[in-house]
């Protein structure tokens, strides 16, 4: 089940399923760029219209770049790490000229002057993009069904979502659109739509990847990272795109991180923490998948400890406060002056309440709702005032598990992947299928989620794995020896 | 839903935040936000039996300070290519129905 | 509004302890001035800060609030704040930036950056020419909004519009707002506030300061109350936009509001606009329903907190404010240093060069003088060597120049960037006059006209009038008039 997305691969032997062996075939001239493309492209030609995972197939720009690849290669200069490895970017990312929507009616028809700083750094390092991917309208949601432009359906069961909010990043590399894409992950909308998707998505510490460029949602908790089908891959793209921005001021001022060193290097010794007090609600199907996780990395030499996290089961309510909050300050530039959508009004002020009724949805309503009256006059110390303060809590109780375990592990998601339409009707509902990953957000700290099996119905469970504040090697040591257990005992 | 969660938002609070947020809600659309927010206020209200008293807020995540940019010019973006994806322009400015109403 | 006649309300000024009171109520004022700084970018984008260039090309993403732009803090910015708060004798502290959010067309990304509980500047003071000291509640930093201009309206007025044209070259531009306490008592208080604050600002290189520009822009916060009653409610007077405009539109205000509780009404809180053509303010908004700007901390910066010796490097570097400058220039003249010559001079820049003449041997007292009559269109460095002009006051002091060749003298110093004044006398044929060829001809003058120097003798002063015009008409107006009269006096002895 595991290597499921690799299928692809089986039948099209020429062309690697991994970004890695795409970029040294690309890079030593045995693959061409533009092979690589048209291949991934056919694939898309096959399967899109039934999972939707694009907003826009960049079609003609990425060839022009897969060409600029081989012709670099051809001229004996080097592409880079990421040489011609197809990639497909969440539509939440300014690329320079290309629609960038946030899945918004707001923001139809918007070309940004200007690219993001991961996209500029992913070019640089011979990426191609091959289209601007499907989420929840500017990333509020759980299951890629508040999308102005129709729901992405989960490649592994088309009647089911994808997760969310980076849904169509996941389902891309699900489906082998691309071998990798990047998303953002503001409450788990990297990590909920892999676990579903069954793929690896990574959520970096805060401040690894710049932000300048990402549309933002919750400016103190969005952060960009990588889907990719193997952990290899995800450490590989880390690296490419990581490192100090000075575009973006909470960029962490180190150099780019250091993964693939440290995938070899096993558990042993490693302290894996379980967290006993676990706010509960995960279905069994999952939590087993999760016990397996434990036993493997236990066989694999590392040490199981107990920790207690009182206050993350305060994590939804802090995240539901905070994130809204900032979200209702950051969505209030879209007043139909500068860019996007304007419905015509007799005045100003009649404009922007017309515009803005029209171009959002309801789930962005909501939030920006919620968020504004958590920060308005008379509610701000009952409602925001205190989430900071519980964020301090939960951050407090990681700091302390963190003296005792090395990682800690948890579900990615209480669930798996459920059917379009479950939880449409119930805000709340859908809220709670991010309660295991929220509480690294408001910390911070990195998270990953890697494939784990399958839970009820045959559909991919994923494990989350959370370490202290740039924790990311010993993360992604932790990760990659999950994979090895995957792979040795068949692939689950 | 309970009968405090009804009372967590009142309609006029409701009214308030959407014309904070220039959101034209039809009375309809009033009466469902305000039970949705009651809704989750009553769920986000588990907090309230924690003593936050002596806990400092977080606001951000890395300890960050002084992070500067050094005063020298670089050429923005053009004009023209800003004007285009403007719903509308003139004279090399945006143009923008009437400015009135705007207090409040 | 209640209407009332100016004409009726008369300033009265109490004469035994110089309170100010218009109809028996003090004015309570304080200002809130915003500055331009003169940094080359934006506080947060590398644009170029720049006044009057055609519209919407200084722009990028930050400026615009496009989607995914991140806010940069331009060291050089904080850097002008802390010279700003320096100069006014503030306590720098570590301090944050928070969004203040509102809607508005000029304002691109629906919140401005500002400082709000933590501002990097509190706790200070501005001392007027006369001594007295205004406090400084806070400077603190924040940014600029754009420009909206109203079409299709009368006089470019918001309303009646047809609709409005947003230039967003002043979005972002760096501005620090210094938030005066309510120690002003007087329009003319106000006046000096202003004027002083403007030269600091200046001498200090943070802003150009220039309100007809618009780089310096004032509010006034006033209200009135009997003495030793508590603080009345106050009105805040926007669009003030000079000096003389800040004296009027307070005392205007003031009236306004005595009027209001002389007939028994109550002031409302409120924003009001100062009209330049009715010389009154008009409601703008009522604060009752103000809007709520939801302040919570920008989560896109970081803390600002700069350290001890960043501090004492930026005060060591600040210049000669100009109260010491003007100290130090009346200690040198004798003069009193909120004098008008003091003040003008020291306005100008022109007290280095005063005292360099000094150094140069010439009289400083007479340097002033000379320096502001003649130097009005010259900067703070006149094209004149310093020494040019000793040179010529030594010829006036000593006697060799009357007061009105040594005008002639350096009206051609001006004229000509310098010279030698000895040179310039002799060429004029302002030859020196001694003491003996000046007796021989009042003598010859008074064997002349006997008659009016018997009147003279006699006590008539009148007659002093005829002699000495005779005398400098025989001196071809060589003689100096003042030595002409102490020779008629002492031979009338």
């Amino acid at each position: 089940m595991f290597r499921q997305s690799l299928d692809w691969t089986v039948e099209m032997t020429t062309i690697p399923s991994t970004a890695a062996a795409i970029a040294d075939a690309v890079r030593s001239g045995v693959l061409k760029a533009t092979d690589v493309l048209e291949a991934h492209l056919e694939r898309i030609a096959e399967r899109e219209g039934e999972i939707h995972a694009f907003n826009l197939v960049t079609t003609d720009e990425a060839r022009a770049a897969a060409s600029r690849i081989d012709a670099d290669v051809a001229a004996g200069r080097d592409p880079g790490v990421l040489a011609g490895v197809p990639i497909a970017i969440k539509d939440n990312m300014c690329t320079r000229g290309i629609a960038t929507t946030c899945s918004s009616k707001i923001l139809e028809g918007w070309r940004p002057p200007y690219d993001a700083t991961v996209v500029q750094r992913l070019a640089a390092a011979g990426a191609v993009t091959i289209g601007k991917t499907n989420l929840d309208e500017f990333a509020m949601g759980s299951s890629t069904e508040n999308s102005a432009f129709g729901v992405t359906y989960n490649p592994r069961d088309i009647t089911r979502v994808s997760g969310g909010s980076s849904g169509g990043s996941a389902a891309a590399v699900a489906a082998g659109f691309s071998p990798i894409s990047i998303g953002s992950d503001t409450g788990g909308s990297i990590r909920q739509p892999a676990a579903l998707c069954g793929v690896v998505g990574v959520k970096p510490t805060y401040g690894t990847v710049s932000r300048y460029g990402l549309v933002a949602f919750a400016s103190s908790l969005d952060q960009v990272g990588p889907f990719s089908t193997d952990v290899r891959d995800s450490a590989l793209v880390l690296e490419a795109i990581s490192g100090h921005d000075p575009m973006d001021s909470t960029s962490i001022p180190q150099g780019p991180l250091s993964l693939q060193g440290v995938l070899s290097q096993g558990v042993e010794g490693l302290r894996v923490g379980r967290i006993t007090d676990m706010p509960g609600g995960a279905d069994p199907d999952v939590t087993e998948r999760l016990e397996a996780a434990f036993d493997a990395l236990q066989a694999a030499g590392a040490i199981m400890v107990d920790v207690q996290m009182p206050s993350m089961k305060y994590g939804l309510t802090a995240y539901y406060l905070i994130a809204p909050a900032e979200a209702s300050s950051n969505l209030a530039r879209y007043d139909g002056v500068r860019y996007g959508m304007r419905v015509n009004a007799p005045d100003t002020n009649a404009m922007y309440s017309a515009t803005r009724s029209a171009g959002f949805g309801d789930e962005v309503k909501r939030r920006i709702m919620l968020g504004t009256y958590a920060l308005s006059a008379g509610y701000y110390d009952a409602y925001y005032g205190k989430a900071l303060k519980v964020r301090r809590l939960i951050s407090e109780d990681f700091d302390r598990a963190y003296t005792k375990a090395d990682v800690l592990l948890t579900p990615t998601s209480p669930i798996v992947a459920f059917p379009v339409g479950a939880k449409s009707d119930d805000p709340l509902a859908m809220y709670l299928c991010d309660v295991y990953t929220i509480p690294t957000n408001l910390a911070g700290h990195p998270a990953m989620s890697v494939p784990f099996g399958t839970g009820a119905f045959g559909l991919p469970v994923g494990v989350q794995i959370m370490a202290p504040t740039l924790g990311e090697q010993t993360m992604f040591r932790v990760a990659a020896s999950l994979e090895r257990s995957m792979i040795a005992s068949g692939g689950g | 839903m309970s009968e405090t969660a009804s009372e967590r938002i009142s309609t006029e609070a409701v009214i308030k935040a959407a014309r904070l947020s220039r959101l034209d809600l039809t009375p309809a659309e009033v009466a469902r936000m305000t039970s949705q927010l009651a809704g989750m206020l009553e769920h986000f209200a588990d907090i309230d039996a924690l003593d936050l008293s002596a806990v400092e807020p977080m606001t951000r995540p890395y300890p960050l300070s002084n992070v500067f940019r050094q005063d020298v010019v670089v050429q923005g973006l053009d004009r023209d290519e800003v004007l285009a994806n403007a719903p509308a322009a003139e004279e090399g400015r945006f143009r923008v129905p009437p400015i009135v109403g705007l207090d409040g | 509004m209640t209407q009332f006649d100016m004409s009726k309300n008369e300033i009265k000024v109490a004469p035994n302890d110089g309170s100010y009171l218009l109809d028996g109520y003090e004015l309570v004022c304080g200002l809130e001035v915003h500055v331009e700084l003169a940094t080359a970018t934006k506080l947060f984008s590398a644009s170029a800060n720049r006044f009057g260039d055609e519209p919407n090309t200084h722009i990028d993403p930050v400026t615009l609030g496009l989607p995914g732009a991140l806010p940069v803090l331009n060291r050089q910015a904080v850097e002008l704040a802390m010279r700003i708060g320096l100069a006014l004798n503030c306590t720098v502290q570590a301090s944050t930036f928070h969004r203040k959010n509102y809607f508005y067309p000029d304002m691109p990304k629906a919140y401005q950056i500002s400082q709000y509980d933590q501002p990097i500047n509190v706790n200070g003071w501005l001392e007027l020419p006369s001594g007295k000291s205004i406090g400084i509640e806070r400077a603190h930093l924040e940014e600029d909004t754009g420009k909206s201009t109203h079409v299709g309206g009368a006089g470019g007025r918001i309303h009646g519009s047809a609709h409005s044209l947003i230039d967003f070259n002043r979005a972002g531009v760096p501005l620090v707002e210094i938030v005066g306490r309510p120690d002003i008592a007087t329009p003319d208080e106000a006046r000096q506030y202003v004027t002083e604050l403007r030269q600091i600002l200046v001498a200090i290189g943070a802003s150009d300061a220039k309100m007809e520009e618009g780089s310096m822009r004032c509010d006034a916060n006033v209200s009135v109350r009997k003495p030793g009653a508590p603080l009345g409610i106050r009105c805040e007077i926007k669009n003030v936009n000079s000096v003389r405009s800040l004296g009027r539109a307070i005392e205007y205000e003031a009236r306004r509001q005595i009027v209001l509780l002389e007939a028994g009404e109550k002031i409302r809180q409120e924003t009001r606009h100062w009209d330049e053509t009715d010389g009154r303010t008009h409601t703008l908004r009522s604060k009752e329903d103000a809007d709520d700007y939801r302040y919570f901390l920008e989560p896109d910066l970081v803390p600002l907190d700069p350290d001890a010796a960043w501090i004492e490097a930026v005060r060591a570097a600040l210049p000669m404010l100009p109260r010491e400058r003007r100290n130090r220039l009346a200690q040198a003249t004798g003069v009193a240093s909120d004098a008008e010559s003091i003040m003008v001079i020291v306005e100008r820049g022109q007290d280095d060069y005063v005292l360099a003449v000094g150094l140069a041997g010439g009289d400083v007292g007479r340097a002033l003088v000379h320096v502001k009559e003649a130097f009005a269109e010259q900067g703070f460095n006149p094209a004149v060597p310093a020494g040019d002009l000793a040179g010529m006051i030594i010829l006036e002091t000593g006697g060799k120049l009357t007061s009105t060749q040594a005008k002639t003298v350096l009206g051609e110093l001006v004229a000509h960037g310098g010279g030698d004044a000895t040179a310039i006398a002799a060429a004029k044929g302002f030859e020196a006059l001694d003491n003996s060829a000046l007796e021989a001809i009042v003598d010859q003058v008074i064997a002349a006209q006997s008659e009016s120097w018997a009147k003279y003798c006699g006590g008539e002063e009148k007659a002093m009038g005829a002699l000495v015009g005779a005398i400098m008409k025989a001196s071809q107006g060589k003689a100096d008039g003042k030595a002409v009269t102490a020779l008629l006096q002492a031979k009338r002895s």
